[in-house]
């Protein structure tokens, strides 16, 4: 399989309010050194007045002026997100409206793994000759999505999009989509409500994240150990082979934990869940446009990355950074 | 299985005196609820059984049986 497909401009949209274990524990019953020790968590933003379509704009716009591209330039936006501002229109459409884009749009829920299915898709359209340019955009308001009032929750995430151009090359090596890689929807979810439909039988109101955090720590560890295993089936690729390792930000001591498993150093596995926290499918595509920006990743670089989420779902990418 | 449990237990406490019996309690060894996975999932490895997490398992003996009754 041949991917055809290289990134070409990112950007970012964070919220301006930084909120720290301290300002948490302000109101719950946590410290600073429980939130760091357990997660590796320092801070997190967190949106006051910014709708999320502000955050996904301005990363669109990064994006769009780090590939010197205008927003004509752009055949097809693909938003990854739990949601976004509305339940209709779509986030990649709010953000076509706010770039001022007239392309095809939609958005891709998959969870913590949004990034790598858009990714995915994007190799389609381009390997296809559908489009030449394409938009993708990660975009999570978190905030919105937890109970405030469950330490073991809220203090794990955070708001924010991150943004890329990707277009035609050879960059891309592998992509693997696990859907459902472990079909498990009690583990990790949010319930939507059921409205006030007369008919319905049984009421529901929508509800926030719910997690087991132990079980999620075991599909996680155990996943990336066996998408490893296809990458090196599939590409001949061995762990040691690879540059650095882009996990999902879900948590630091799972980060740790699978870098020893694995055997490998860890300065291996670049991190940034320490300022911003798990921002589910943003958390690939805003480390990636970090570490390239830092000079951490080099031309010729082979980058791993690997995402994991609900559904429960995972997805791994084989970059040559070019 | 006891000495195997005993010496995963050491190596992650990085402390080669610490006593293991099958009473000891996981929570007298300050193991937070992550460091209970890393446990499992090392014990999981080395006796090669899936191991469902399980508030009760509460102590060494707990875990053990778990894993004979996984086997």
């Amino acid at each position: 399989m041949v991917f055809k497909m290289k990134i070409i401009g990112f950007g970012k949209g964070i919220p301006a309010r930084c909120v720290s274990n301290d300002d948490i524990a302000q109101f719950l019953d946590t410290s600073d050194e429980w939130i760091f020790t357990r997660t590796g968590i320092k801070t997190r933003y967190v949106c006051t007045t910014e709708t999320l379509t502000d955050l996904s704009v301005t990363a669109a716009n990064g994006a769009l002026e780090d590939a010197k591209l205008n927003p004509d330039d752009i055949d097809l936006i693909i938003c990854a997100t739990l949601g976004g501002d509305y339940g209709t229109p779509s986030l990649s459409c709010c953000i076509a409206e706010g770039i001022g884009a007239k392309c095809p749009c939609f958005d891709v829920n998959a969870a913590c793994t949004g990034f790598i299915y858009a990714l995915e898709l994007a190799s389609g359209f381009i390997s296809s000759g559908k489009a030449k340019n394409v938009l993708i955009v990660s975009a999570e308001m978190m905030s919105a999505k937890t109970d405030w009032s469950d330490r073991n929750t809220c203090v794990l995430f955070g708001d924010g999009a991150a943004g890329c151009v990707v277009t035609a090359g050879n960059a891309v090596k592998y992509i693997n989509l696990s859907s459902a890689a472990m079909p498990n929807s009690t583990v990790l979810n949010m319930p939507n409500g059921t409205g006030n439909s007369p008919f319905t039988k049984e009421q529901k109101s929508s509800g926030f994240l719910h997690m087991q955090g132990q079980e999620v720590f075991k599909f996680v560890v155990n996943i990336v150990e066996s998408e490893l295993k296809l990458v090196q089936e599939r590409t001949g690729l061995s762990p040691a082979q690879i540059d650095l390792f882009l996990l999902h930000q879900a948590n630091k001591r799972i980060i740790d934990f699978t870098g020893a498993k694995l055997k490998q150093p860890p300065e291996k596995f670049p991190c940034n869940i320490q300022r911003y926290g798990n921002l589910s499918s943003a958390s690939i595509p805003l480390l990636l446009f970090e570490t390239v920006k830092s000079g951490q990743i080099k031309p010729g670089d082979t980058l791993l990355l690997c995402a994991f989420g609900a559904g429960l779902t995972a997805g791994t990418c084989v970059i040559v950074w070019e | 299985m006891l000495e195997k449990v005993t010496d995963i237990l050491r190596e992650h406490k990085g402390d080669s005196e610490l006593q293991i019996t099958l009473k000891t309690e996981f929570a007298d060894l300050e193991l937070d609820s992550l460091e209970m996975v890393e446990l499992v999932m090392n014990v999981e490895e080395e006796f090669d059984v899936s191991i469902e997490m399980n508030e009760g398992i509460k102590t060494v003996g707990d875990l053990i049986n778990t894993v004979e009754a996984a086997r």
